[in-house]
């Protein structure tokens, strides 16, 4: 089953335009134009955004609305951007962030 | 450096009512929003509202959203989007960084004659065993991802909180074509309205009072959660552990005021666990205790978006009161009606406790700026 | 247990209130049946009858209060209650049947004539039921009403239908 939610009672059908292209850890996908690089990820089923600097954890979506930073990811080289209120551009190049995303962090 | 007359931080249902009702009455009006899209939480409210007929009960939130931009349109409001109002302070200064995270972001100070402190509430968490795993989130997370951004965090859902937020996401994640599997709650009863709860139970979910979440499980993501039953001590009760094969997690455990930009400035606050936390005090025209700066919505108090549409209208007519933009006697009149509106929506048993709460806050308040009178006098007589 | 514990009422909830329909009223035909108990600020039930038949008043806190001779069983109370806690009940709907009304904000809406598992407050499926209609005109506000036909003595227990 697809996540997206197409048909809605009350808020009608999800008419999805324009797609563009986002690469994702090197794999290209498929985004609604103008959607929170969070909510792409979703719907390919990806929800890990990030691991954590000391213990390597998981973390994804916790507040959706860019207070918490769970979501941070690299976004066209530059760590620390919150997926959840940054919207997809055709071409963009997202990678899972690991630590705080410099050089070096990653395993 | 910028200036302004009015500046509202936070373009939710308070902060754009105070902005219509100011800038309709002539006052020059910014407000300052952090979001793609003003209207705060309203555009995932699908659900109609609660209160009078007379204004807009029955109307849904994503509806009562359009026409509030509509009417700041009207009206001249100029809003900033993309704008996180980051630092307050005297006199009367705001820091705003503009910008995404992708782009260069910018700086700007503005001063204003007249601040409204507009900026909302943040999710309570709850914490156990597991729950930074992907896949435990705020309830309003997976009501932003369903409603906003028409994705679902999961398909199937454990909820909890059974609060007016738990139970109305439960709702909508339904609407939006997942499961939700259980909804816990800690207290012997059910925290929100009864009919929102028959809207789950009628679709089959049960809700567990005296139940918590114990933990989260799963390799990277949720696969399951424990849930137990609680004593009267609000303690597990061994033996009583059931396992639910969830894929997600939704925490509705109340909202927090965000009071930082309000305690930065020297407004007073006092601690209310009724109205969700530290609170900056008010008189009956939203005004802090420092001059020119308005708290309305949650950060007045958690509350809903109806009585927040209030408050923010309250500050917008006492603002343009201030500015000389309306008579004394106008804005008496108006403010009176509104008073007698938000009474109406706190009373019953849901609202009278909030009804109370606030009447104590106003009461500091008073309190407050008698003995800051007081000390002014003494200060000035000592001169 | 009540409301506050399990989050949906038992009919003695709903009748200790006396606001009930009198069995006389349930014979002449389709009347509204309110399942609102607290005292919430809300009222656009009682604009929302164009007869007159729900009283409500100040405070908005009011419960609402059905004069069951006026209620035609119109149903145009169904979609305006925000609690969706609104019902319209036609125990005169033939010898052994009657029908429930209630909002269904799900999609897909059930087909006219279709076979669907009726559900009680608690979401327990307590028998099959028969779609008589689906209305979703845009007055309505995205709150689809459907209308279902079930044996007599499960009218007082039948408030929905499984989502599809």
């Amino acid at each position: 089953m697809s996540l997206r939610v197409k048909e809605h009672v009350i808020l009608g059908e999800d008419r999805a335009d324009e797609m563009v292209e986002i690469t994702v850890d090197g794999q290209k996908m498929k985004a609604k134009k103008g959607e929170m690089i969070l909510a792409a990820l979703l719907a390919n089923g990806i929800i890990i955004n990030r691991y954590t600097v000391k213990r390597k954890e998981p973390r994804g979506l916790f507040c959706g609305i860019g207070q918490c930073t769970d979501c941070a990811m690299v976004v066209d080289g530059k760590p620390n951007v919150r997926t959840c209120i940054t919207p997809v551009k055709e071409g963009m190049v997202i990678e899972t962030q690991h630590g705080t995303g410099k050089r070096g962090d990653k395993e | 450096m910028i200036k302004k007359e009015v500046v509202v931080i936070g373009g939710g249902p308070s902060g754009l009512a105070a902005a219509i009702e100011a800038a309709q009455r002539g006052a020059e009006v910014l407000v300052v929003d952090s979001n793609l899209k003003a209207g705060g939480q309203l555009f995932k409210q699908i659900h109609k509202f609660f209160g009078s007929s007379a204004h807009r009960s029955g109307t849904r939130g994503i509806d009562i959203g359009t026409e509030l931009l509509e009417e700041a349109e009207k009206y001249g409001v100029e809003i900033w989007l993309n704008s996180v109002a980051i630092g307050l302070f005297q006199e009367k200064k705001i820091a705003v960084e503009r910008g995404l995270d992708v782009e260069d972001k910018k700086l700007e100070i503005i001063e204003a004659e007249k601040i409204v402190i507009a900026s909302g509430a943040s999710e309570n968490a709850v914490r156990f065993k597991g729950w930074t795993l992907p896949g435990v989130m705020g309830a309003g997370a997976a009501q932003t991802m369903i409603n906003v951004n028409r994705v679902l965090p999961g398909e199937r859902i454990l909820m909890i909180g059974s609060g007016n937020v738990g139970l109305i996401v439960s709702y909508q994640l339904m609407q939006a074509g997942a499961d939700v599997v259980a909804l816990v709650e800690a207290a012997p009863k059910i925290g929100g309205y009864g009919v929102h709860a028959s809207k789950i139970t009628r679709a089959g979910v049960p809700i567990y009072t005296k139940h918590t979440v114990i933990e989260a499980r799963g390799d990277k993501r949720v696969e399951e959660a424990v849930i137990c039953e609680l004593d009267e001590k609000w303690q597990p009760v061994a033996g009583t552990e059931k396992t639910l094969k969830v894929d997600t997690i939704a925490i509705a455990a109340g909202l927090k005021p965000l009071v930082e930009l309000a305690v930065m400035h020297g407004c007073e606050c006092i601690f209310d666990p009724l109205l969700g936390g530290w609170v900056p005090l008010h008189d009956k025209n939203m005004e802090s205790t420092y001059p020119g700066i308005y708290v309305v919505g949650d950060i007045a108090g958690i509350e809903e978006a109806n009585t927040a549409l209030e408050e923010g209208k309250l500050a917008g007519i006492a603002i343009a009161e201030a500015l000389d933009y309306i008579s004394s006697e106008e804005a008496k009149k108006l403010k009176d009606e509104t008073w007698e509106r938000l009474k109406g929506l706190r009373m019953g048993p849901f609202g009278e406790k909030r009804m109370l709460a606030k009447e104590q806050l106003l009461a500091a308040a008073e309190a407050a700026k008698g003995s800051a009178e007081e000390h002014q006098i003494a200060a000035s007589a000592g001169a | 247990m009540s409301l506050a514990e399990t989050g949906f009422l038992t009919i003695e909830e709903i009748k200790k209130l006396g606001k009930y329909p009198s069995e006389e009223r349930f014979k002449k035909g389709p009347v509204a049946v309110i399942e609102c108990i607290q005292e919430i600020p809300c009222n656009p039930c009682e604009s929302a009858c164009r007869f007159g038949a729900i009283e409500l008043g100040e405070p908005i806190t009011n419960l609402p209060t059905l004069n069951e001779d006026k209620c035609t069983g119109c149903g145009l109370c169904v979609a305006k209650c925000p609690g969706l806690a609104i019902f319209i009940i036609d125990k005169a709907y033939s010898d052994t049947m009657a029908t429930v009304s209630f909002p269904h904000e799900y999609l897909p809406l059930p087909e006219k004539d279709a076979e669907v598992e009726a559900v009680d407050r608690s979401g327990q499926v307590v028998c099959t039921g028969k779609v008589i209609k689906v209305l979703n005109p845009e007055s309505f506000d995205r709150t689809p009403v459907v209308t279902i036909a079930v044996p007599q003595d499960k009218a007082e227990e039948v408030r929905g239908i499984k989502r599809l």
